[in-house]
């Protein structure tokens, strides 16, 4: 039985699979960045998040901080409430705003964060005070009619 | 719980067996003695093979008792049954031996699969069987390159590894030149001595067989037709048994296939 | 007439019969198999020999096969993108397509038309020659000695060669894309980055590959163990490995893409 034959043969065999699957994991997907569980959790809400979806990036100006750690709704309020995870490396002040952003036009939801002049930094469990919701495209073809038709009996006179 | 006798090494009694409705032995009574040496012959088809894997637990009658060293087979469990067969040993027809494993590891097979014994006890003991049937400088060969009497001699060597009590032969000499034919029965003969063996031969070869074997049971029809010594079969008047021992083409076992009378289906055109 | 409906029928019956008492000795022989797992477990140099009969030598096709897929997915992916102005995405749907669906399955598939009819022939060919009887005899269970290590190998094998199948799959696609079509480097993996994720992604491809490598391992020793001892029994449970082989890697695939990906948009 010639063992040391196949030995040698199967663990190149393996190693190579394993580098594939290393490289599949590292290169192909997003392993790199694959660090949940470090950093800090804000809350913030929104009447209306749209799109978001949960992992979704939070940037900000257009550099991720942090991840969308939950979505869920307050039976109380009806208010969208987000729960984000920003990466420990970052601090943002008490009045920063979050308003929930599409990358490109037709592209995914995140979270933009606008740090304010607050001196007073965001800790863990804290929460936002100003939201900015999503754009609703059916609410902005409504409001236009709507201020389209305000117009017309204006002029009609 | 059947009675058996000390020296009845193997026994059968009122054995039935069928395969798919078919019925192929019908009340066979088979008593064969430890140290015997004993041929089994008849038509093809007669239930010879079926005998063998009987007695080796493959097969299960479906009435009588078939019992070995005083063992019930049918009523084995699986692993009673792997025990008794590392007393059994059996020649394939054609050898049967592993293809992947060159002849040294074949024979070293039942050594590495069913002891614990070092490597170099095993080597020894690999060396020595191969030596008794003639083939220790062929231990690097592969089965392939082997002839068909080598290939048995080696397949001999493998069944006898763990010094079984029983030897199964599964028509050893069919297809094999006369030399190696007779180096078979030599070894048949002596391994059976030597090792102080009970054998059971299935076979055709009247000629060699008649002169290692202490009986004869030649069946028919799903019977035993006749259980004779060896000198008895030259001699006998019985039909079924003068048309197999002088190779006549007609007698009890028909030339013509049964079937239409011959004139009047080459009158139908 | 009445006779010959009659005998439509009976044969209508004695269709579904014999398949379903071939699904029963399947399930029969899978429980035996499973038993003798313990043992075969035991002896793993078995199973990594088989593991270089069935996986190794599957490398060069697979690798290549990956390669060339990757490649025509870039061509095709780019010709459909580039009327949208989204060539940059390519690298996603070409990662997205390989390591959900065409890895896994079209190794499957490779495997089970090379190394699958392979072990079936085999075994096929043990028990023509005697050599499982033989086994048998000699008080060694073919079931955990021959059946379960190529069984096992397939398993242990068909990940793997998905991993490498995929990789060469964006491999040939960056040839392809990157080099020869001349869409941005950091585009394409940046964008792949972005949108395959590990979890969802990865995992569950090699998850799907997992399961084929059991089913299709299953089929092959089952169809070579109960293969006819003759020449033509052996075509014939060769035939039957590759096309239940396939068949039921589709299958498996729609069943698993369903749970794993249904709730993702």
């Amino acid at each position: 039985m010639n063992r040391s034959r196949f030995d040698f043969a199967v663990g190149l065999f393996v190693a190579i699979g394993l580098l594939a699957m290393a490289f599949m994991a590292l290169k192909v997907g997003n392993l790199a960045g694959f660090d949940s569980g470090t950093g800090y959790v804000i809350e913030a809400r929104f009447d209306n998040i749209g799109g978001l979806k949960v992992r979704a990036p939070v940037k900000s100006a257009g550099v991720v901080v942090g991840r969308v750690e939950s979505i869920g709704l307050d039976a109380e309020t009806y208010e969208a409430r987000v729960l984000l995870r920003v990466y420990p490396n970052y601090r943002f002040s008490k009045d920063t705003i979050a308003s929930i952003l599409t990358s490109g036009l037709l592209g995914e939801q995140y979270v933009g964060l606008e740090s304010g002049g607050d001196p007073v930094y965001l800790a863990a469990g804290d929460r936002l005070g100003k939201t900015q919701s999503a754009m609703i495209l059916e609410k902005l073809i409504s409001q236009f009619l709507f201020s389209k038709a305000a117009e017309t009996p204006a002029k009609a006179q | 719980m059947t009675s058996f006798h000390e020296s009845e090494m193997i026994a059968l009694k009122d054995v039935c067996f069928s395969y798919a409705d078919r019925p192929i032995l019908n009340g066979i009574d088979l008593t064969i003695k430890r140290g015997e040496i004993i041929a089994i012959m008849g038509g093809s088809g007669g239930g010879k093979t079926t005998l063998l894997g009987l007695i080796s637990g493959r097969l299960k009658p479906q009435t009588g008792s078939v019992l070995v060293k005083g063992l019930e087979v049918p009523n084995l469990r699986q692993s009673e049954l792997y025990g008794l067969r590392r007393k059994i040993g059996m020649l394939f027809q054609f050898g049967a031996l592993f293809t992947d494993l060159n002849v040294f590891d074949n024979v070293a097979f039942p050594y590495r699969e069913q002891t614990n014994l070092p490597e170099e006890m095993i080597r020894t003991l690999v060396l020595l069987k191969l030596e008794a049937v003639g083939l220790r400088s062929a231990k690097n060969l592969m089965p392939a390159e082997l002839s068909g009497g080598m290939a048995r001699r080696v397949a001999l060597a493998r069944a006898v590894a763990l010094d079984p009590a029983v030897m199964l032969y599964d028509e050893p000499f069919t297809g094999l030149d006369p030399i190696s034919v007779g180096i078979i029965g030599r070894l048949i003969k002596r391994l059976n001595r030597a090792l102080g063996m009970t054998s059971v031969i299935v076979t055709h070869d009247l000629n060699e067989t008649l002169r290692l074997v202490d009986r004869v049971v030649v069946l028919s029809q799903g019977k035993i037709h006749r259980d004779m010594a060896p000198e008895e079969i030259r001699s006998t008047d019985d039909p079924f048994i003068r048309q197999f021992a002088d190779g006549l083409p007609d007698g009890p076992v028909p030339f013509h296939y049964p079937g239409r009378d011959y004139w009047s289906e080459l009158m139908d055109q | 007439m009445r006779a010959s409906f009659v005998q439509l029928i009976s044969a209508l019956g004695h269709f579904f019969t014999s398949r379903i008492d071939r699904l029963g000795l399947a399930a029969r022989f899978a429980g035996a198999l499973l038993v003798s797992l313990s043992i075969a477990l035991g002896r793993l140099p078995l199973m990594f020999r088989e593991v270089y009969f069935s996986g190794v030598r599957s490398l060069s096709i697979v690798a290549v096969s990956g390669l060339f897929v990757g490649m025509v997915l870039a061509v095709q992916g780019y010709e459909v993108l580039q009327r949208y102005g989204s060539a940059e995405s390519l690298g996603v749907i070409v990662a997205l397509s390989l390591v959900r669906e065409l890895g896994p399955v079209v190794t499957a598939l490779l495997f089970a038309g090379r190394a699958s009819s392979a072990v079936t022939a085999e075994i096929g060919l043990m028990r023509a020659t005697e050599q499982l009887a033989a086994m048998d005899m000699m008080a060694v269970d073919p079931m955990s000695r021959v059946v379960a290590p190529r069984f096992l190998a397939a398993i242990f094998s068909m990940p793997f060669l998905a991993a490498i199948f995929s990789t060469a799959g964006v491999i040939g696609a960056w040839i392809i894309g990157v080099k020869l079509i001349g869409i941005d480097d950091g585009a394409f993996w940046s964008q792949m980055q972005a949108n395959v994720d590990v979890r969802i992604d990865v995992l569950n491809g090699l998850l799907k590959s997992i399961v084929f490598g059991t089913a299709v391992g299953l089929i092959s020793v089952f169809e070579g163990y109960f293969a006819a001892p003759t020449a033509e029994g052996i075509a014939t449970a060769t035939t039957r490995t590759v096309v239940i082989s396939s068949l039921s890697v589709l299958l498996l695939d729609l069943l698993l893409t369903v749970m794993m990906f249904r709730g993702l948009s």
